[in-house]
C-alpha cells in the first residue's frame, strides 16, 4: 500500500468518530481503521448521550441523529435485597429544547457519527483490525493491518481502540491495564411496546427516564446498576470492578439475573422480550490510571486512555471531547506547519488540562481507591438506610424517640461510632 | 471471461422477530446483509476470475441502501458494481424482478459480452429460487440449478463443466456459454479482500442505473404491475412452546399418569376418543 495519509484513526466509536470527523473537516487526509463489521457494531454502552460534547463536534445533530427519548427524569436508587430508597427528579424544565441528555442506540448512532465524518471526507473500512503500529525509532509512521497488503503509513496515529487498548501496550508506550482500574458491566435490552413503556414510567412521547442504582444490586462489589428508557425498549445493566467479580467468584449474568428478580425493577421490565445481550469493560481507574497520551506521532483518545468520570456515568462524553481535542491538536500543528514530535503533541495534554475531562478527573482521583478498599459503603450502608427508613414509616406503637435511638444504635452496632465519622470523612474525601 | 453476479440485500432472518402484540414482523434495527448464497455465487465467480483472469460485475436490484452491499461485494474483489434503482420497481415479484436485472444484464452485454451470469440458489428473505431461472429463460441461455462445484471451464470451445446436486446423487454436467449458475451453500468461503480492494471500494463511484439505464421502456413489466403475485397473508407459525403442556402429578403411578395423559388427549382430540373407543369394542 503506497497511499500515505495525514493521520490514521484506529477505531470509531465517539473519540475516534469525533476524530476523524474533525480531522476531515481540517482539511486533513484522514484514515479511520474500524475492526467491527460497521462502525458501532461493536460498541457498547448504556446508552446516554450528553448533548453538550456532542453540540461542540456537530452542533445541529438534533436535526438527523438517530435519538431515542429525551430524559426528564433522574431517580437514583440504593438497594438492599427487597426494598430500595431513593430520589427522584423531575422537572418540566428538562421537557424544553434543546435537551439536554438523551438515551440512544449506539449501534445506530455510531453508524450515522461515522457517516458524518465520511461526508466530510474521511475514508473509512471496517472489517479491519490493526495488528500494531509501525515505529521508525520511537516515531510511529504508521499502521500494520490484518488483512493482505496491509500496511499503512501516515504521519499521525490517533488510537481510539478502546478499553485495553493492545497497541500502545504493544508498542511499549504504555502497561496493561490492572483488573482493579476496570470494570466490567453487563446488559440487555427488553423490547416493550411504546405504549406500555410511557404507561409505566408515567411519560409521554419522546420523554425519557434514567435510573441509577447502586447497593445490593452489586452483591456488595463495587459498582453500579442502571435502568434506562428506550423508544421501544429498555436498557438495564450492572457493572461491577473485574477484581471484585474475581474475588466474590460471582458472574456478571447471574449479577444481572438477581437485579431483573429484584422486587422493585422486576415489574419494570414484566413481560418484556430480551433482544440484546452485551458485555463491555469500562475503564474506572480514574484520574490515577490514566496513561501517557501522547508521544512521537501518536495521541490516546477515550476509553483506551482511561477517560471516563466513573461516579457522573460519564464517559462517551468524554471520548468524544478527547478525540475532538487530539484532532484539533493535529489540525492546528498542520496548519502552522509543524511536525507531529512529541513536543509538538504536548498541546494535546495542555488541552485536556483545560477541559472539563481532567478538572473532573482530578477532582475524583481518590475515589477508586477509597472505594475500593471500603466495601461498607455498598454493602452496610444499603442495608442500615433501608432498615433505618422501614422502622421510621412502619406504625407499630414504637414511640418515635425509641425508633431514632434504635436506628442510631444499629449504626453504630455496625461501624462504632469512629468508624461511621471515618467513613464520612472517606466519603467527603472521595467527591471532594 | 465476463462473469455477472446477482445479488441481492436482505434482512438478517435469524434476527427478524414478530411483534408479541400485533403478530407483524418487526424489521426495525434488523441489519441488512447480503443474501448469503449470493457469497457463494460471487466467490465462485471470484475464483474464475483468479484462474482465468477477466472481470467480475455485480448487479443488485434495490433501493438506495443496497449501496452498501455492493460495496462490500467490491472489498471482496469485485470489478464492477451496478445498483439498479428505480421507485418503478416497487413490489416487484420475481416475474418483474427477472425481467427487470434480464434487461439489465443485456445493457451490460452491450459494452463487454458476458460468460458466465451467477446467483444463489435462493434468497433467504424469498425463498422462491425463482429469480435465476427466471433470467436464464429470459436470456435464453443455459441453466444450471444448485451447482456444488464448478469444475472446469474451455474458453476456446466455450464449454464449462459442473458438478450438480441432484435428487440421491451429484450431476456431471457440461454445458455451452453464456450460462446461469445457482450455487449452493457451502461450496467455497468468501475471502478475505485485499487492503486495496477495501480502499476502492470505499470510493468507488457507484453506477446507479434507473428503469431507463436500464433499458426498461415497458413499466407494465416492472413493479406492482407486472407482479402478479399477491400476497393475501402473512403470518407468524404458533411457537412449538406455547403447544406443550407439563403434566404435573402427586404420586408416581404411571397408571394414573397414563389416565391423565389420555384424558388430556382426548379433550385436544375428541375424534381420537371415538376412533379408539370403537376399535376397542
Amino acid at each position: 500500500m503506497a497511499e500515505k495519509f495525514d493521520v490514521i484513526v484506529v477505531g470509531a466509536g465517539m473519540a475516534g468518530n469525533a476524530a476523524a470527523y474533525t480531522l476531515a473537516q481540517g482539511g486533513l487526509k484522514v484514515l479511520q481503521i474500524e475492526r467491527g463489521e460497521t462502525p458501532g457494531s461493536k460498541n457498547v454502552q448504556g446508552a446516554i448521550l450528553y448533548s453538550d460534547a456532542i453540540e461542540k463536534i456537530i452542533p445541529d445533530f438534533r436535526d438527523e441523529a438517530p435519538l431515542e427519548r429525551h430524559l426528564i427524569e433522574q431517580r437514583v436508587w440504593v438497594l438492599d435485597d427487597t426494598s430500595y430508597m431513593g430520589t427522584h427528579y423531575r422537572s418540566e424544565d428538562f421537557n424544553k429544547p434543546p435537551y439536554n441528555r438523551y438515551t440512544i442506540i449506539r449501534a445506530h448512532f455510531d453508524q450515522w457519527f461515522n457517516k458524518k465524518a465520511r461526508e466530510a471526507g474521511a475514508l473509512t473500512i471496517c472489517e479491519t483490525t490493526v495488528t500494531e503500529l509501525l515505529l521508525d525509532g520511537k516515531k510511529v509512521v504508521g499502521v500494520r493491518t490484518d488483512r493482505k497488503g496491509g500496511e499503512i503509513y501516515a504521519d499521525a496515529v490517533i488510537l481510539a481502540d478502546g478499553v485495553n487498548s493492545r497497541l500502545a501496550v504493544k508498542a511499549g508506550f504504555n502497561s496493561e491495564i490492572k483488573p482493579k482500574d476496570v470494570a466490567l458491566a453487563v446488559k440487555e435490552i427488553h423490547f416493550l411496546p411504546q405504549e406500555t413503556i410511557e404507561a409505566r414510567f408515567n411519560i409521554g412521547e419522546e420523554e425519557g427516564v434514567v435510573i441509577e442504582m447502586a447497593g445490593k444490586i452489586s452483591a456488595g462489589m463495587m459498582g453500579t446498576g442502571f435502568l434506562y428508557t428506550n423508544k421501544e425498549s429498555i436498557t438495564l445493566g450492572v457493572g461491577c470492578m473485574l477484581s471484585d467479580f474475581k474475588e466474590q467468584q460471582v458472574t456478571p449474568y447471574e449479577l444481572l439475573d438477581r437485579m431483573k428478580a429484584h422486587p422493585s425493577i422486576a415489574p419494570l421490565i414484566a413481560g418484556s422480550e430480551m433482544k440484546e445481550y452485551a458485555a463491555h469493560l469500562i475503564p474506572e481507574g480514574g484520574y490515577n490510571a490514566i496513561p501517557q497520551v501522547y508521544g512521537d506521532g501518536w495521541l490516546i483518545a477515550g476509553d483506551a486512555g482511561q477517560f471516563v468520570n466513573g461516579i457522573h456515568r460519564e464517559g462517551s462524553n468524554l471520548a468524544m471531547t478527547t478525540g475532538m481535542l487530539a484532532a484539533r491538536t493535529l489540525v492546528e500543528l498542520k496548519a502552522a506547519g509543524k511536525p507531529f514530535s512529541a513536543a509538538n503533541l504536548s498541546r494535546y495534554k495542555a488541552k485536556l488540562d483545560e477541559s472539563f475531562v481532567m478538572k473532573d478527573l482530578k477532582k475524583y482521583r481518590r475515589m477508586p481507591d477509597i472505594f475500593h478498599n471500603n466495601k461498607q459503603f455498598f454493602t452496610t450502608y444499603p442495608d442500615l438506610l433501608s432498615k433505618a427508613a422501614q422502622t421510621l414509616i412502619r406504625v407499630d406503637g414504637v414511640d418515635k424517640k425509641s425508633k431514632e435511638k434504635s436506628i442510631k444504635q444499629s449504626f453504630i452496632n455496625a461501624r462504632t461510632r469512629l468508624g461511621l465519622i471515618g467513613d464520612a470523612f472517606k466519603f467527603w474525601r472521595a467527591v471532594e | 471471461m465476463h462473469s455477472v453476479v446477482c445479488i441481492k440485500q436482505v434482512p438478517d432472518s435469524a434476527q427478524i422477530r414478530v411483534h408479541p402484540v400485533t403478530n407483524t414482523i418487526m424489521r426495525q434495527g434488523v441489519p441488512a446483509i447480503i443474501n448469503p448464497y449470493d457469497l457463494f455465487a460471487l466467490e465462485e465467480a471470484l475464483r474464475l476470475k483468479d484462474r482465468f483472469g477477466g472481470t467480475v460485475t455485480v448487479v443488485t436490484m434495490g433501493p438506495p441502501m443496497a449501496e452498501a452491499a455492493l460495496r462490500k461485494c467490491l472489498s471482496y474483489g469485485a470489478d464492477d458494481a451496478i445498483l439498479v434503482s428505480d421507485r418503478a420497481f416497487a413490489g416487484s415479484d420475481t416475474l418483474a424482478t427477472s425481467f427487470a436485472l434480464t434487461s439489465t444484464i443485456r445493457k451490460i452485454m452491450e459494452n463487454m459480452p458476458v460468460d458466465l451470469i451467477f446467483t444463489g440458489k435462493q434468497t433467504i428473505d424469498g425463498d422462491t429460487a425463482q429469480v435465476g431461472p427466471g433470467i436464464a429463460k429470459r436470456l435464453d441461455c443455459q441453466l444450471l440449478t444448485y451447482v456444488s462445484k464448478i469444475v472446469d471451464v474451455d474458453l476456446e470451445q466455450r464449454e464449462i463443466q459442473v458438478e450438480r446436486r441432484a435428487e440421491g446423487g451429484v450431476q456431471f454436467l457440461k454445458t455451452a456459454m453464456p450460462c446461469l449458475i445457482t450455487m449452493l451453500e457451502g461450496t467455497n468461503e468468501m475471502r478475505f479482500g485485499d487492503l486495496d480492494d477495501l480502499f476502492r471500494a470505499a470510493r468507488y463511484d457507484l453506477k446507479v442505473w434507473n428503469k431507463e439505464a436500464a433499458g426498461i421502456d415497458d413499466a407494465e413489466m416492472i413493479g406492482l404491475k407486472g407482479s402478479p403475485t399477491v400476497v393475501s397473508k402473512v403470518f407468524a407459525p404458533r411457537p412449538r412452546s406455547q403447544r406443550a403442556e407439563m403434566i404435573e402429578t402427586q404420586d408416581n403411578d404411571p397408571k394414573n399418569l397414563a389416565v391423565t395423559l389420555l384424558a388430556k388427549m382426548f379433550t385436544q382430540h375428541p375424534k381420537l376418543e371415538k376412533e379408539i373407543a370403537k376399535r376397542a369394542r
